[in-house]
């Protein structure tokens, strides 16, 4: 236990994704040690993500505006949609250059042991998106581990009688792995090579 | 402590994340019990068993006590080998996947204390979890066979042919959590509910392995036992079960 604003730092640190209670005491320390124009670029930048940073109101995605960059750009392709978990999913497929559809964020994947069930999750604004026809594929790109699965699993089956060409990222992603640590070439082929949903 | 490097097969109950690329599998392990354990790097392309410790996974592992870690009662997976990848078929049926995720909450919240044996609720849990990769009966009559059985083993098998309060025999049908099963007039509470004869007779053969009666049992007759089957366990377990309204019935 430290002094109040010390301790009171370390713990906002610990409560932070990942942060052990040993890393939110080194990252204080550190950040008590630095130069102060460091912590306030720091600050500054904290309060920038939660002012102007929102999610984009087609997508899902993080946005500066009402609509994320993806969504605004006339070049991209309306007919295809490609469903991720998380705004990070966006970051790494845009890298490879493979795609040029637009994107659904989900917010997640269906996880009914942490009490995440289909409702908890955007897949009721994908339907709206998919409602009008305009759509005629649908990627499915969840995480490549088991939870993953299960949420392209409800979703394919959801969208089972409408006219729409599904697909699910190739295998050769790495199995029970994240998106975001797929690197460019294997992320890449695995869009050239997806496979239709059966 | 002892051989800090031990071997046991298991079952992934859960995994969550864990800093960048690690994830903590809590496992239901053969003869250790229930054992939360660091798999480092499984989140990374090019993990060696990153598939391997999936929920719903059997897989054979060797754990590493680790010294320094060991404050958390976390283990580390050195080694890890599919002995069956029930996952890959659960995940691909929504309706498999959401009873055999309460089907592992189940087994995790009546594993009360870490790292004490119950050979009986892991074998029950491989059976269940091969029942529902196999498609072998509906998912949601294998989940409330296997929540059936593994409140027996818990020592809380439900009295379905007799009062569970004065021990007289015959076809009462008020059911009472509290009481630990049917009661006979009596003693029922006032508004205690009455179920349906089928009903009780679909959960005594789900208790007694009697399955072509129980596939046989009407949609209407199994969601009643559902009900009451979900309303025992809860009435058990300290909190609700997460898993339990997310369940597919159809
Ligand atoms: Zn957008
Ligand atoms: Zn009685």
């Amino acid at each position: 236990m430290y002094e109040g604003p010390v301790q009171d730092l370390i713990d906002e640190l610990g409560r932070l994704p990942g942060v052990g209670p040993k890393s939110a005491q080194r990252i204080a320390f550190h950040l008590l040690a630095a130069d102060p124009a460091d912590v306030r670029r720091l600050v500054t930048a904290l309060t920038e993500v939660k002012d102007k940073v929102r999610f984009c109101t087609i997508c899902g995605n993080v946005a500066e505006e009402e609509q994320c960059r993806v969504c605004r750009d006339p070049r991209r392709d309306l007919a295809v949609i490609c469903v991720v978990e998380e705004p990070k999913d966006v970051v790494a497929i845009e890298r490879t250059r493979e795609f040029r559809g637009r994107y659904h964020v989900l917010g997640g994947a269906i996880s009914p042991i942490e009490g995440v069930g289909p409702d908890d999750l955007r897949i009721r604004e994908l339907m709206t998106r998919l409602a009008d026809g305009t759509v005629t594929e649908l990627i499915l790109a969840t995480d490549p581990n088991l939870e993953g699965e299960a949420t392209a699993t409800y979703i394919a089956r959801l969208v089972k009688e409408m006219d729409l060409k599904v697909t699910r990222l190739a295998s050769g992603l790495p199995v029970g792995g994240d998106l975001e640590y797929a690197d460019e070439v294997t992320l890449g082929r695995a869009f050239e090579g997806r496979r239709a949903y059966s | 402590m002892g051989v800090p490097l031990y071997r046991d097969d298991a079952i992934v109950l859960r995994t969550q994340k864990l800093g960048e690329a690690d994830r903590i599998v809590t496992l239901l392990t053969r003869r250790h019990g229930r054992v939360r354990a660091v798999a480092k790097g499984v989140r990374r392309t090019g993990s060696k068993f990153g598939a391997r410790v999936e929920p719903f996974m059997h897989v054979d592992l060797q754990l590493h006590t680790s010294a320094v870690e060991s404050g958390s009662g976390l283990d580390i997976v050195t080694q890890a080998e599919t002995l069956a990848p029930y996952g890959e078929t659960i995940a691909a049926d929504y309706g498999r996947y959401t009873a055999g995720t309460a089907v592992l909450e189940t087994a995790e919240r009546l594993t009360a204390e870490e790292r004490e044996p119950s050979l009986r609720l892991f074998l029950l849990t491989v059976g269940a979890l091969r029942s529902l990769a196999d498609g072998e009966h509906v998912p949601t009559l294998a989940l409330d066979a296997f929540i059936l059985r593994a409140l027996a083993i818990s020592g809380y098998e439900p009295v379905l042919d007799s009062c569970a309060r004065c021990d007289q025999p015959g076809a009462h049908r008020a059911f009472v959590v509290a009481a630990g099963g049917v009661v006979c007039a009596e003693h029922r509470p006032p508004g205690a509910p009455i179920v349906a004869t089928e009903t009780l007779r679909l959960m005594s053969a789900l208790m007694s392995g009697d399955w072509p009666s129980a596939d046989a049992a009407e949609p209407k007759t199994q969601r009643e036992a559902s009900g009451v089957i979900a309303a025992y366990l809860q009435w058990h377990l300290e909190r609700g079960l997460r898993s339990l309204r997310l369940v597919e019935r159809s």
